[in-house]
């Protein structure tokens, strides 16, 4: 499957917009690449493990977070997962 | 000091959208291209701001037209280079929540003042550092032209 790396990331998978991985679940596609990139693990992942909170991974078009068995879901080679960090902000108080 | 490179039109567009807006603040990306010493602009996209529980002050792109907007970048051979955003009737300056909500380190943040509806100020800042740990927001020189 082809995982889809966003312009911060990129620099730390050898600079590549896109990465294929042979995985049978997301969490395993993951596993895969950041075992070939691992300088890609501590800007996925907080210290113990866990995607951190503004990491947003969608498989196709549906958000991972709201899959039934979420990253344990299972992948097909034709599937794409993005990487995609959140964006928001704001001025005064 | 890096420097931002944007089309006039570009510039314009992003500035006319904080008017059109106000007073809530608005959103977008900014697609472009790598260069020497900072990202050259191409084109702009405008985003929906989906924080309309308190839109004159915050803002956020949904993930999924992140995600939408981030193919089609590739899809165009080019790359999110940034996101804008507008702050109504306060200093075109990053914020302290703007900062906590940074995550697209080498990316530009660009922020418009929006004043009485008029937009006024508008700066750039890059996202530097190597890890959310060491991230820092960093004046850029805006440069304008086609």
């Amino acid at each position: 499957m082809k995982i889809f790396i966003p312009t911060p990331l990129r620099q730390y998978a050898g600079g590549n917009d896109t990465v294929d991985v042979t995985a049978s679940t997301v969490a395993s596609a993951l596993d895969e690449l950041t075992g070939a990139h691992a300088d890609l693990r501590k800007h996925l992942f907080t210290p113990e493990g866990k995607v951190r909170s503004f990491v947003n991974l969608y498989l196709n078009d549906e958000d991972v977070r709201y899959l039934p068995e979420k990253d344990k879901t299972a992948v097909k080679e034709s599937d794409t997962l993005s990487i995609i960090p959140s964006i928001a902000g704001g001025g005064k108080l | 000091m890096s420097t931002l490179r944007l089309p006039g039109a570009v510039y314009d567009a992003i500035r006319a959208h904080g008017e059109r807006t106000y007073p809530h603040e608005c959103c977008g990306a900014l697609l472009g291209l790598k260069g020497e010493d900072g990202w050259v602009v191409t084109a702009s996209i405008e985003a929906g701001n989906t924080r309309t529980d308190s839109a004159h002050n915050r803002y956020q792109i949904s993930p999924f037209e992140l995600m939408k907007l981030e193919r089609a970048a590739r899809e165009q051979g080019v790359a999110i280079a940034g996101f804008y955003h507008s702050h109504p009737d306060h200093p075109a300056q990053w914020s302290e929540t703007d900062f906590n909500e940074a995550h697209w380190l080498g990316c530009s943040y660009v922020i418009t003042a929006i004043e009485n509806g008029v937009a006024a100020i508008t700066n750039a800042f890059v996202l530097n550092g190597a890890s959310e740990e060491t991230k820092t927001f960093a004046p850029e020189s805006l440069i304008l032209g086609d």
